[in-house]
């Protein structure tokens, strides 16, 4: 029995010692909810004391939770009431459903929005653009990143075109030296992210043939959208043994550590690349399918923050959502994380030649978003979940391009109206 | 609290032991009772009744719907929902199957070469034995996926080094493979709790017994088959029951190892993966609460009826001897 | 063959048996160890190998005790893990005794009811329990915690010790009863130390989900004084980079108290029985 009271006062001195340390927070205190945990570094050091620099009386933190979690915590958080003060916010659907329930507030008359083109707000507003509910952060490119060593080595030139791209896939394969391409299908997210949305605008023609899809007018059987599930149902040959259970982690590996050529990327991936790799790299635009064409390229809206409708702080979360439209903000940012592009009007000097090489392709190219974000996976089969599944299995061989395409469109049209004619 | 008062009126009936004593309230049973009643009550019955109400509830708008059983019609008659549930469904019975198989032979096998009085260093491998279960999942996810990898080379280093290279494959990013791969490691992971439940039952016996037995020339292999394993079978029993509960619920290994979808191409998809990408959502998916708390109630019926089944049917028929 | 042959050939037997399942229990452990203590590049170059001067990097370690009091997590986690066990066993004990000795009506229902939560994953009451902490105020406390997992813990320990308890010789009860001992009595200085190798077990059963549990203290108490470990090591694990290092350092040293834990009820429960001190 001895024990037990033992116990009893060490569980009462736990609960003292909680509730004495829960009561300590200072009043203009306001905490950041955030999917980014490997950004904590960045934040605590860079962008907080900058905020707090020109702000005294407000105390910012930076909470992360870890991605997997993200979401399911954040929701129960609000519907708890315990959630934080300002929301890093998913773009579109994920974002709207949060606000629709009235837990993230309006803030279409924030003074910093006038610092944010339409095509940047789009992402988080609603159907009719009426109402934007967060600040817009960053955006990410995608193309392919590669190991310019290894390219010098084997007396390679950065490819333009699909033909070219496929001629260097196979040099390297026949030299041997080098993994051709460092991806993997264990991760059903990575085949339809670094893949099918890679390379694919330049099929689909950018947002032509994206908004064609929401309004019904094409089809993913169309030509448009099956011929880069061809392109891509020739990749498997040139990734990396037992590609079928490599990860995402282990594709980053692979590169990084210098056993892969090519890296199929989304420009997210600079900043940890800069400090894992030891050799130097260059980044290349998805592959034209025909020389000459337009090229597109996918600029996808990816972060954004907004407001706990509920949050005890509004005048301090809206003072900070204010400075994130400010010039010093996006140059911070876009400088301290580079690979997230600044989504404002202000025009921001990037140190970084790989970040400015993904970047300078805006200037050539036409952007686009993901096609499947908008609209298009509110319904059951999501088509975003469907689309990584079926990348996957096309890289693998398992089913064969037509049928993917018929599968997905098979799916959308179950529940999606205007492509049911 | 109607069912103190109803459930107290009861415990006058008398008790097990002592039939002779007089009919008076027993307040020991109550104060047996109630800590854990009332904390397991109010901190897991009422949240969980709360959350299977919303089966039978649509969400419109931030309005709650109620709908009856029509979430139930779209998970057994939609085609896009019954497909995944039967698929979850079949693959949740062989991950069971290679636990009964794997898991719990080993286990009681384990125990039983453990449980040797004379056996020396039992106390360092019985610590080994459990070593996997105390790991957390994001260590064992983390460990196995490099060593089942083919690019960093430890599977096909050891298959190689004794000449059997062409047996490895990409198991866990295989169809054909994933689920069994996932369910072994599983097994590896959890063998320490039939060994050490079926261990305390072995323990258990007394030395008399056993004594008795020798005497009569049965030792070794023969005691443990005529004498020991008829005495443990109220714990295998059990072992049974909580292997099925646990499978039936499982859910952390194959999201930590294959992620919400639980690829390649749902092959490992189990029912628990199933409710939590439901329940929760996952990328551009959005949680249904709904339909997710319409699989929970599902799961519970088929977990209820299996452990039913158990309580009124075998436990009955298992003979328990005191010592 | 003699039999001192036999015992000896026995022992051989299953003395490789265990080796064998030694090393394939401690292999990959062995594997998350010694990649803890070596740089990136080396962890993924050779797996296998153990540190040398080359690749041996303390920068796990370091970024783990320099990102967050870990002490601090520790002790969390030891005092939410031992008190809910504590009461886990106790309540459990308490409850199963009362199951297995006392023939009331509804017994076999109220053996159900207790068993009902074995059958749900608590997770999908997040809401309602959050809900529940708020009003109570008990958000970003540690008893908010040992609250959930007590109740977490209970029905498995019903269960199993209901089992257990049955097994306890009724003699020994009806004597201590006609030497006048008291209900309680009779269930803490005879039943309870019979039960103890169950309670071992029980207690290892539940002490692994608590430990590794990363929901709970996301969702009720993520505040800084009471993160408990594996909260903690969860910042490590980005959306897109991963510190590896860091991962393996936080969760190699969390093995170790958990390890601890194990040996101290196996080690003090498992002796309870073989002594035969009650017997």
């Amino acid at each position: 029995m001895k024990m037990k009271y033992k116990l009893g006062g060490l569980l009462l001195a736990g609960t003292i010692l909680g509730g004495a340390l829960s009561a300590t927070a200072e009043e203009a205190t306001i905490s950041i909810e955030s999917w980014r945990s490997e950004d904590l570094a960045i934040w605590q050091d860079k962008i907080i004391p900058a905020f707090e620099a020109s702000h005294p009386g407000i105390k910012v933190k930076f909470t992360p939770t870890s991605p997997t979690e993200y979401d399911a915590s954040l929701n129960s958080r609000l519907a708890g009431g315990t959630a934080g003060d300002l929301i890093t916010c998913r773009p579109f659907d994920q974002s709207l459903a949060v606000y629709e329930q009235g837990n993230l507030a309006d803030l279409t008359n924030l003074e910093a929005m006038k610092n944010f083109p339409d095509v940047a707000k789009s992402a988080w507003s609603t159907d009719d653009g009426s109402v934007t509910f967060c600040v817009p952060m960053a955006s990410v490119i995608h193309g392919f990143i590669y190991n310019k060593d290894a390219f010098k080595e084997l007396g390679l030139s950065v490819p333009q075109t699909e033909e070219e791209f496929f001629a260097v896939l196979d040099k390297i394969k026949e030299d041997g030296t080098y993994i051709p391409m460092a991806m993997g299908t264990h991760d059903e997210w990575e085949a339809n992210t670094m893949g099918y949305y890679n390379i694919g605008p330049n099929y689909w023609k950018g947002e032509e043939g994206r908004l064609a899809l929401i309004k019904g007018t094409q089809k993913l059987t169309d030509k448009d959208w099956v011929d880069p599930f061809r392109s891509l149902a020739k990749w498997g040959a040139y990734l990396g043994d037992g590609f079928e259970s490599q990860t995402y982690s282990d594709s980053q590996n692979l590169f990084t550590l210098g056993r892969a050529a090519i890296y199929p990327a989304g420009s997210w991936e600079i900043s940890g690349f800069n400090t894992q790799a030891d050799f130097a790299m260059g980044a290349f635009k998805p592959p034209v399918p025909v020389a000459g064409q337009d090229c597109y390229i996918s600029d996808h809206t990816d972060i954004g923050m907004g407001m706990n409708a509920k949050t005890a702080n509004p005048e301090a979360a809206k003072a900070f959502l204010n400075w994130m439209g400010s010039e010093e903000f996006a140059s911070l940012y876009a400088n301290a994380l580079p690979g997230f592009f600044s989504l404002s009007k202000h025009s921001v000097k990037l140190d970084d030649p790989l970040a400015q090489e993904f970047v300078s392709w805006r200037e050539t190219c036409k952007s686009t978003i993901r096609p499947t974000y908008q609209i298009l996976s509110r319904g059951t089969p999501n088509l975003e979940t469907e689309m990584g599944r079926v990348s996957a299995n096309v890289i693998k061989g398992t089913v064969t391009p037509e049928d993917a395409a018929a599968e997905l469109q098979k799916g959308l049209e179950s529940w999606y109206k205007p492509q049911q004619n | 609290m109607l069912w103190a008062a109803w459930f107290a009126q009861g415990i006058h009936g008398g008790n097990m032991q002592t039939t002779v004593r007089k009919q008076r309230f027993k307040w020991h049973i109550v104060v047996f009772l109630a800590p854990a009643v009332l904390v397991y009550s109010a901190i897991m019955i009422f949240p969980m009744i709360d959350t299977l109400r919303l089966s039978l509830f649509t969400q419109e708008g931030s309005k709650e719907v109620y709908v009856g059983l029509k979430n139930f019609q779209t998970l057994f008659h939609d085609p896009n929902w019954s497909g995944q549930f039967w698929n979850a469904l079949g693959n949740n019975v062989w991950f069971f199957i290679i636990h009964m198989l794997v898991q719990n032979p080993i286990g009681i096998m384990l125990a039983a070469i453990l449980s040797v009085p004379t056996l020396r260093f039992a106390a360092a491998y019985r610590t080994v034995v459990i070593v996997p279960t105390i790991l957390s999942f994001v260590i064992v996810g983390f460990a196995w996926k490099l060593i089942l990898s083919p690019l960093w080379g430890i599977a096909p280093g050891i298959l190689d080094a004794i000449g059997l290279k062409s047996w490895f494959h990409p198991w866990l990013g295989k169809e054909e493979y994933a689920l069994t791969t996932l369910a072994l490691i599983s097994v590896w992971q959890f063998i320490g709790i039939p060994m050490m439940l079926i261990y305390a039952a072995l323990l258990s016996i007394p030395q008399e017994i056993l004594e008795a037995a020798e005497c009569d020339g049965i030792t070794g292999f023969s005691a443990f088959w005529k004498v020991k394993l008829p005495l443990i079978l109220p714990s295998i029993g059990i072992i049974s029951i909580l292997t099925f509960v646990g499978n039936f619920n499982s859910f952390d290994l194959i999201y930590v190892a294959q992620g919400p979808v639980a690829g390649p191409n749902y092959s490992t998809d189990i029912l628990g993966t199933f409710m939590y990408r439901t329940f929760f959502g996952y990328q551009l998916q959005l949680g249904d609460q709904n339909l997710g708390a319409a699989i929970a109630s599902v799961m519970f019926a088929i977990i209820l009826v299996g452990v039913c089944i158990y309580l009124f049917t075998v436990q009955r028929r298992l003979r328990r001897y005191q010592f | 063959m003699n039999k001192a042959r036999r015992n000896l050939a026995h022992s051989i037997a299953a003395h490789t048996l265990l080796l064998s399942y030694t090393i394939l229990a401690l292999f990959p452990v062995f594997v998350i160890l010694i990649n803890s203590f070596k740089t990136r590049k080396a962890i993924f170059r050779h797996p296998l190998t153990p540190p040398n001067p080359d690749s041996f990097s303390l920068v796990g370690y370091e970024t783990v005790l320099k990102q967050g009091d870990f002490f601090h997590y520790f002790q969390n986690s030891m005092i939410v893990t031992v008190v809910s066990l504590f009461f886990i066993l106790l309540f459990g004990a308490m409850a199963a005794f009362a199951l297995a000795e006392y023939r009331f009506r509804g017994n076999v229902w109220m053996g159900l009811y207790l068993a009902l939560g074995i059958m749900i994953p608590i997770r999908i009451g997040t809401v309602a329990i959050l809900q529940m902490m708020v009003a109570s105020g008990l958000v970003n406390t540690l008893t908010a915690l040992i609250l959930v997992y007590t109740a977490q813990g209970l029905p498995l320990a019903v269960f199993i010790l209901t089992e257990f308890m049955k097994q306890v010789s009724d003699d020994l009860k009806n004597a201590g009863r006609i030497d006048g001992l008291s209900e309680y009595a009779i269930f803490f200085r005879l039943a309870l130390p019979l039960v103890r190798p169950a309670m071992a077990t029980v207690a290892v059963f539940n002490m692994i989900p608590i430990w590794n549990d990363l929901w709970f203290p996301l969702i009720l108490a993520p505040s800084e004084a009471t993160k408990t470990l594996t909260l903690g090591s969860q910042v490590f694990i980005g959306q897109f980079v991963t510190n590896w290092n860091a991962v393996l350092a936080a969760l190699s040293l969390a093995i170790i108290p958990v390890l601890a834990l194990y040996v101290i009820f196996s080690r003090q429960l498992i002796r309870g029985i073989t002594a035969g001190a009650v017997k």
